[in-house]
Formats: C-alpha cells, structure tokens, sequence
C-alpha cells in the first residue's frame, strides 16, 4: 500500500461555505432597530434616563463577566456577541425613567444571573431574560416601578437639569409635584375603578402624543411610530419573521374590537390599545425573541396569539395595567409544548411520522 | 379564626391526598420486569472479568442490589454508561469513563511455536491453528479478553487496534462549544 | 404539465447560497488537457459491490477495454480510460476525506491513444428495450451527478414500473460548479440523443429537462435542440440549492411526493443527470464505455478556473498543475460541490466517474470559524427541503442522546448542508448528522457483535461439554472393561484353583 503522506490539509465536514450572519450582526442589527425610539426616549425623559439607561447595560456586561469566570468560559469573546447587551437594552426600554439606579442593577442582576447564565448561558433559557427581571421588579418594588415621569426632554426649559436628574437616579430623591403621573392604560384602570365612563376618561387623551411618543411612559416604549418601523425593519432583514407580531397585534386588535362593539364604555377601543409604544415594542423586539419562541412558523402564530390573549386579559380585567411582561412569561412556558406538537412534516412521511401511502 | 380554618382545611386536604398516593401505590403498582435480566441483556456477554465480578451475570446481580456502580464495564464505554444509569434510575458521572480501545489479538507469524495453547482457552473460538501449525485470530470474533496472551509462552499474540478501513470509517463528533477549563471556579 | 399556482408549494426550504459560477461558466471546456502518464482506476467508483479485475499486472490494454467487470445485481464495470500497460493493481489512497487504501489499477499510458473497436447498431432505436440497458451497463455508466447509482439497474426499473415520466436533471445548484452548465450549452443535440435512447430503453415516451434559471443559455441551446423532439421538453426551474435533490426536483416537476423508503419509479418517475444522458449516448452510438468526465477546477486559489475533460483515474495533483493551483494559498480541497462535497488531505487522488468538479478554495471563501452556542434562532428549521429540526437533533447528538435524535428523523437527513450553511453560530450540523449516523451504526454492529460472541461462547461451551461428556463416558466404558477383565481373570485363576485342587 502506497501512502503520499505530504502535506496533508484538515479535513472538515459539512457545508465548507456559509452566510456571513454571526450572532453579534443578528444582535446588532435589532439593536440598530431599537436605536431610533432609545434615542427620542432617552430625549424625552433627559439625563435621569440616561443614566438609568448606562447603569444598566454596564451592569448587565459585569454580572456577565462574572457569571462566565465563574463558569471557566472564555469571558471577551462570549460578551462580544452582544446577547447581554441586548438583553440589558429591552430592560432598561421598559423602566420608568426615574427609577434608582439600584433598580437598573437588580434588574440586569436578575436578567443575567437567574435569567440567563443559572440555565447555562445563550440558548439554554426557558424564561425571557429581560421580561423575568422586569416582573420580578414589578413586583418586588411596586411603587418604584409605577412612577411614571413627565414628558420633560433634554435641555427644555422646565426638565431637571443634570444635577438634579443625577439626585433623581442615585440619590432617589424625586423631583417636586407635577413631574410625575400615571400612564394612558393606568389612569384607564383607576378612574374604571372609580365607576367613570370611558368617554370622560379619555377627553385628555391625545391619540397623536401616543403615536409620536411624547407621553408618559416606560424609558423607551412610548413612540408607537419609531418601535413599528423598528419592527418591520427588522422583518425586512429577515431577522424576525412575521408570524408572531401580526398574531399577537391581531389577537389584541381582535379580542377589543369585540368587546369594545359590545360596550363601548367599558371596554378600550382596538386602537388604544394598539396605539401604544410598549405594544408594539412586546410585539416585534420581546414576544420575538428566539430561545424562548416557538422553532415552526404554524408554533410562532399560536405563541403569539396566546401572548395577544394574555395580554389582553390582563390589561381589561388584571390588576396591572399592563400585562406584556406577565403574558410572555406565561407563554414562554408553553413553549417546550408548542414545539413538542406542532412540527414540520418530513418529506415522505405523513403528519404523524409514517411513511406516505403509494396509490396507484 | 380565619386562620385556624386554613390551617385545618389545608392539613386535612393533604393527609387525604397523601392517604390517597399511599393506596394508589400499592394497588396501582405496574409489574416491571426482573431488573437483573434486563440489566445481563445490555452487558456485552463476553465474561471478560475485568469488572472485577466473575461473569457478566454475577455483575448483573451485584448491580440491581447496588452493590456495583454503572461505571463497572470498561468494554461498553459511555454508552453502556448510560443505559446502566437509565434502567436503574441513578445520577452517573460520565467524565470518568473513556472510550475502550477497539482491540484484537494478533499473532506475530515469527515467532508462534504451533503449542495450541491458546485457542483451548478462548471463549470464542477465534483463534484458528492446529499442533506445530502456525495460528491465527479471526479478528470478526475476538472480543479482546486477553486470555489467550496469559497462556501464550513466547509471546507471540499482541493486542492491536482493530483495524480502520474505508467500510467503517467515521467522522468525530465535533469538539464541544465550551471545554471545562481547569480554572473554573464553581 | 400543469403547475396551478393556488395548488400547495412544492418547493420547501433551500438556500439561495452565492452561485460564484462567473469564473468558469462562460468559456468553453478544454479538451486538450494533457494526458497524464499514469491513471489511477479505483474499482469501486459506484454505489454497489467493488468490481472484480479480470486483467492482471503486465497486460497491454486498449482504450475503453474492459479492465474489471460488476459483481452482483448493483455494481458496475471499470474500463481503461487511455491505452497502455497494467502496471499494478494494489491498495492506493481513496479520494475520501480519510484517504484510505481501496483495490485500485495502475496504467501507465502509452500516448497512442487506441480505441478498442466495438460494433455498433446502425439504429439503435430498432434495438429492444433491455438491450439499450444492457450496452448501458456494459459500459459503465453510473448517475454522473454524483451519487453514482449504476444507470442500467435504473433504467431497468423504470421499464419494469412502467415509468411514464423521465427526468433529466440539469439544475446543477451547487455554487462554482459548471460542468453540466457548459455541457448542455456545447453538446445539447448529443445529449437530446441520449434522452431519446433512455427513454426508448425504458419504453417511456415523455422526457422533462429541467434547468436552474440561472442558466439561460443552456436553456436555450437544450431547448432548440429538443425542438424536434415532442416528447421532451425543456422548462426552467427556480434557482435555489437543493433544487437537484431528485425528490425535491420530482415533486416540482410532477407535484408526486415519494414515500419514505419508496423508490421514485414506484411512482412512475425516473430521473438521470444530464451528464448521465450524454455519457449513454456516447456508449449507444459510438460504442465507447464511460471513460472520461467534465470536471469543474475552480476556487480563489486556482489560477486558471476552467471546466476541463479528463481520463478517469487523473491524479487531482495534475489537474491543478494544469490549472496553475496556487497551493499556499489553498485552505481546503473539495470533490464536488462546497455545499455537499468531501474536503480532501491532499490532492494526489485519482479523480472517478462522480468527481463533477475538485475546488481549491482560500481562507476567506471557506466558512471555518468557532462553533458558538445554539441560539435557538430555527433558520435551519426553515432551510431544511427535507422538514427536519436541525436544531433539536444536533442539542440531543451534543448530549449523546442519539435516540431521540433518530426519533427525530435523522435517517431522512440527506445532508444537504442548507443548515449548516444558514447557522449563524457556525455550528458544524452536517457533522452531527453524519457523526451521529455513523456511531448509531456503530452501535448496532456492537450490538450484532456481542450477540455473535454469546452465540460462539455458547457453542463452545456446548462442545466443551459435549467432550467432557464423551470423555466421561469413555472413562466409564473404560472402568467398566476394566472391571470385566479383572473379573474374568480372576473367574479363570478360581476355576484353574478348583482343577488344581480336584486332581491333587
């Protein structure tokens, strides 16, 4: 047997080429994507927001560091793909913007450690990240978390200033009456429980503020207009596919629709609820996330529609105004489900896996 | 007063499920079948003794009692591993356990003397020779127990590694994503 | 043929991968190669039994003469691609990814060049069906698109079943090769002939060529061509790779969908690679045996991209001499296409009857990076033309869990590579697959093996009782003739004693 052992080259398997997609371009560009409403809301809100904003994401990449030396993994290259980053950006767009800076730490804390890096890291999570830190905040620090700031932008007259927006964010010292209130859906859910009819509710209602943004709202969920066309570039770029943010906006659109022809006074019009930056915002950069979202097409369009439904049970008869975080948790979890049964028909084989039948 | 009623409501709803679980586990009881037997089925079969045990029934046994740790074969390798762990429902820790060289024996023409002695000892009849005839392995039957390299006098059967041919070639799996380094703290 | 437009979509998954075909799909191919002074014949280039070598070292041998014929129902002769002498017939390197030895035949080319005169029909359309399959097996034809099944054995069945529709496959997906693209566009009427003889040899009477949109010319050349003919007809396809897989190509074409496990005449369909059908006209009307191929060299370390036609048995090495390889600059050699094809050790192997095309290709073509973590993002789930979950099977094959992977469908992986070439975490599917398949059967073949050691422990044991049993008895028959001689010796002394004492 005549062996040529020269120079011998590797030999892999597999497909030799491949696309130039990485993880850190997919997480780039939805970053990209949410670019445009982080800006007006980091605008909107002023200094206090921005620095909510960069104690979070800072602290997002420390907890992550620490979690990969703990776990003997390589540390740059891992927080180079962006995962964390973009995980700490979609939390610090659903704080309040004069919430502590604690409370962006505790939440990246969580969204890191017990949301991500305790599952084993990218992949491995059963929970959305950044929705289980946001409801465990919620939750734990009630009143931090429901104080809602004023539209007071950047470098208008009557914002704080930099000093005083540093005293809001480390010193939680909050500025005097009148910069803060309630939003849109939670001034509905208390005057609802004072027995007044929505007609009067909404007479200071500004449909076009909520479009554009410039109402109360979370750091970076208050421009419908800016989240939307995030959104549809993002399914343009084929980073996300249509299926969930048309079920879930549809759902919503659907079950209110209803409910509001029933009874108008009781019930918010489809297009309140649609006009809402934070629905739009679920519905294209959260509910689409992809380790905790269905594998098939046909899965996506039943997650999104049980996120829909949730959300719009929560927002009419919950006790929180808003439900998007409660809804894609508890969707999260059907997930394993929805990819256990519904699955894509092999070639040859019948749905349940038999081979096909010839007929003659 | 709404506190007590809690109290016994809560108790008495669990001592009533938990009466319920006890007879539910010992009417519904499914019959499964003697572990030991299942337990002999997944060993290779080839008495090899390097368990330790005299015999792959005797280890069989010693498992179902727990006496030995499903790391016991070195010939079944990770797989066996896991299949042992998976019949008797016990945590195992694959990282002890290495892959076995694919063995057989081979006789050096050189320098066999024909004395027989080691084709009366192996259990499976691979070796092939006759007296003052050189012998050989059939290398499709040996099961790599080494007997027949104790009893050969010069020598002259060595354990080799099976042979790779184009027929069963293998791609590797590929490297894991994440090696556990050395200096991982937890 | 109909193709509804609200009837369901017959075209699933795919990758529009970069078809990087400008380097070699507008010149003409070369037929001047060099001829090499040694060709290297493997005796297995098909799917099926190795063929038997019925020369032997020393031989004369002319071109296209019988070198080794097919053993058993699926196999398929080997002939001599150049005239000349036999100079050995051993073990060399296979070109495989593990270069392994395999039975090959060494000639040593004389120069002449001379064919072995072979009669031909006059009219081979007045021959009976079979004996079109016949001259095909004879010479050696085997599907040219790669998978190398013998094209008699095919045909065959397409006249058994019935078949009513013949497939001509000129999709060609994978990027950089050209060899069909440039064969349809020079020899379209030849192999319009060859379509024409497959279809009289299976009694069909309706042939579809099929062809990638991308090749616009071919399709017009094939076109033309096939004007004369009614009963073939040209129609493009969508360029989108897999589109050669011949299920995905049948169910396109026909809407048929094959059944696991079932054959595609079965159905009613055959299909042949357009190289296939040229390679049978050239044995039907010229009498020449498959010798040579259309080879695609190609790749950003090859100097000269070219498609270039060659004798079997070419060693890769020469072929990139020829084509001013650049073998610094080369990260990786494949035979075939990038998507599917064999990365190779070293290029000094023999080029056989599926080698469509041997690429050199640089670092920055190739796609070699770290694999990172599974991101769950599912773009293979929308890729994969055969509806598999690469994802779900690669998580349970990393963690050895091979059996749900096999519930998952890995048996229907046809390794398409649309995966692992869309995985933005770089992860080697493929390699799974083909490393999760292998160890399965490795497996069972453990399997088969300690039940045959049971078998032959048992058996022996067995003989060792039934020896030690012979042996018993032996002894106790033994004992007993004992017994019996001491009795009678001692009867004899008693009636000696007694005659002894009567007379005294």
């Amino acid at each position: 047997m005549i062996s040529y052992a020269k120079a011998h080259l590797k030999v892999r398997s597999g497909a030799h080429i491949g696309t130039k997609t990485s993880i850190s371009s997919i997480m780039g560009k939805v970053m990209l994507a949410l670019t445009p409403a982080t800006i007006f809301g980091l605008f909107c809100f002023g200094w206090s927001a921005i620095f909510l904003f960069i104690v979070t994401l800072t602290s997002a990449l420390f907890f992550e560091a620490v979690c990969l030396k703990l776990a003997g993994r390589p540390v740059k290259s891992t927080l180079l793909d962006g995962s964390a980053l973009l995980t700490a950006w979609l939390l610090a767009m659903t704080l309040p913007p004069y919430a502590p800076w604690w409370i962006g730490v505790v939440g990246s804390g969580f969204a890191i450690i017990l949301g991500k890096q305790v599952y084993g890291g990218l992949g491995q999570n059963l929970f959305n990240p950044a929705m289980l830190a946001r409801v465990a905040l919620l939750i734990s620090f009630p009143i931090e978390m429901t104080t809602w700031a004023n539209v007071s932008p950047l470098f208008f007259p009557h914002s704080p200033d930099i000093m005083e927006s540093w005293r809001i964010t480390f010193a939680g010292i909050l500025p005097s009456d009148g910069m803060t209130g309630a939003t849109t859906l939670g001034y509905i859910k208390t005057e609802f429980s004072q027995h007044r009819l929505l007609t009067d509710i909404l007479q200071d209602y500004s449909s076009v503020a909520n479009f554009f943004g410039w109402t109360r709202g979370s750091l970076g969920e208050t421009s419908t207009i800016l989240l939307a066309g995030g959104g549809l570039w993002l399914i343009r770029q084929k980073i996300i596919s249509w299926h969930i943010p048309v079920s879930l906006l549809g759902t919503v659109f659907l079950l209110s629709s209803v409910f509001h022809l029933m009874d108008a006074n009781h019930y918010v019009s489809p297009f309140l609820h649609l006009n809402s930056g934070a629905m739009f915002c679920v519905a294209f950069f959260i509910a689409t996330d992809y380790v905790t979202s269905p594998n098939t097409p046909t899965g996506q369009l039943v997650f999104g529609a049980g996120c829909g439904l949730l959300i719009f049970v929560i927002r009419t008869w919950g006790a929180y105004p808003e439900g998007a975080g409660f809804a894609v948790l508890l969707m999260n979890s059907v997930t394993p489900v929805c990819d256990y049964y519904i699955k894509p028909r092999i070639y040859g084989r019948d749905r349940q896996g038999k081979p096909l039948e010839i007929n003659k | 007063m709404y506190v007590l009623y809690a109290i016994i409501s809560l108790t008495s709803l669990g001592l009533l499920l938990g009466l319920l679980l006890g007879i539910a586990a010992k009417y519904l009881k499914v019959e499964s079948s003697p572990i030991v037997d299942e337990l002999e089925s997944l060993l290779p079969g080839s008495q090899c003794g390097q368990c330790g045990f005299p015999g792959c029934r005797p280890a069989a046994e010693a498992l179902a009692e727990g006496k030995a740790s499903p790391t016991l074969c070195p010939p079944g390798g990770a797989v066996l591993v896991e299949q042992i762990a998976m019949l008797l429902g016990v945590d195992v820790d694959l990282s002890t356990v290495t892959e076995p060289e694919l063995l057989v024996a081979r006789v050096s023409e050189d320098t066999c003397t024909g004395c027989t002695r080691c084709f009366k000892v192996c259990p499976t009849d691979a070796i092939v020779g006759a007296p003052k005839q050189i012998h050989v392995v059939v290398a499709d039957a040996c099961i790599a127990c080494k007997k027949c390299i104790d009893v050969c006098p010069t020598e002259c059967l060595q354990m080799h590694p099976a042979e790779v041919t184009l027929r069963n070639w293998r791609w590797a799996k590929p490297k894991p994503v994440f090696t556990v380094e050395s200096d991982a703290l937890c | 043929m109909l193709r509804n437009l609200f009837s369901k979509p017959r075209l699933r998954g795919g990758v529009h991968a970069e078809e990087r075909k400008s380097a070699t799909e507008s010149s003409p191919v070369i037929t001047h190669f060099p001829l090499p002074k040694k060709l290297y014949i493997p005796l297995q280039q098909h799917v099926g039994k190795p063929a038997e070598p019925m020369i032997k070292v020393g031989d004369t041998v002319l071109k296209g003469q019988l070198l080794a014929y097919s053993q058993g129902m699926i196999s398929a002769p080997v002939h001599a691609p150049s005239s000349g002498l036999i100079v050995d017939v051993n073990d060399y390197p296979a070109p495989h990814p593990s270069a392994l030895p395999i039975r090959t035949i060494v000639l040593e080319t004389d120069g002449k060049e001379e064919w072995l005169t072979v009669p031909v029909a006059d009219d081979p359309f007045q021959l009976p069906p079979e004996e079109i399959s016949l001259r095909v097996g004879a010479a050696g034809i085997v599907g040219l698109g790669g998978a190398t099944f013998p094209t008699a054995v095919k045909l065959n069945m397409g006249r058994e079943n019935h078949v009513q529709t013949l497939i001509i496959n000129g999709a060609e997906c994978e990027p950089y090769l050209t060899c069909d693209d440039r064969l349809m566009q020079e020899r379209a009427a030849d192999i319009i002939d060859g379509v024409r003889l497959m279809l009289h040899g299976m009694g069909t009477d309706y042939a579809v060529v099929a062809i990638e949109d991308n090749k616009t010319q071919a399709y017009t050349a094939m076109y033309t061509a096939a004007l004369p003919y009614a009963q073939i007809e040209v129609i493009q396809i969508p360029t989108r790779y897999p589109m050669g897989w011949d299920r995905q190509l049948i169910r396109y074409v026909t809407g048929k969908e094959i059944p696991v496990g079932a054959r595609s005449s079965e159905l009613g369909v055959t299909i042949h690679n357009v190289g296939t059908a040229y390679a049978t006209h050239k044995a039907i009307r010229y009498g020449q045996p498959l010798v040579n191929r259309i080879v695609t060299v190609s790749g950003g370390a090859v100097g000269q991209p070219m498609n270039v036609e060659v004798p079997l048995g070419t060693l890769m090495s020469e072929l990139f001499e020829f084509c001013k390889v650049d073998t610094n600059k080369t990260a990786r050699i494949i035979m075939g296409g990038p998507m599917m094809g064999e990365a190779l050790p070293h290029s000094v192997l023999p080029v056989v009857k599926g080698t469509s095309g041997v690429l050199a290709l640089t670092q920055e073509e190739l796609r070699d990076k770290q694999e990172q973590p599974c991101i769950r993002c599912a773009s293979c789930v929308t890729v994969c033309p055969a509806g598999l979950r690469p994802l779900d099977m690669a998580n349970n094959i990393r963690i050895n869990q091979l059996d749900t992977a096999v519930d998952l469908g890995l048996k229907d992986c046809i390794s398409c590579g649309c995966c692992s070439y869309i995985c933005p975490s770089n992860i080697p599917l493929v390699q799974y697959f083909k490393y999760a398949s292998g160890e399965v059967m490795a497996r069972q073949q453990a399997q088969h093996k300690s039940e045959q050691t049971k078998r032959l422990m048992e058996s022996r044991n067995a003989r060792m009782e039934r020896i030690a049993r012979q042996q018993a008895e032996e002894e106790r028959e033994r004992l007993a003739a004992k017994a019996e001689r001491e009795r009678r010796l001692a009867e004899e002394a008693k009636t000696e004693a007694e005659a002894v004492e009567e007379v005294s």
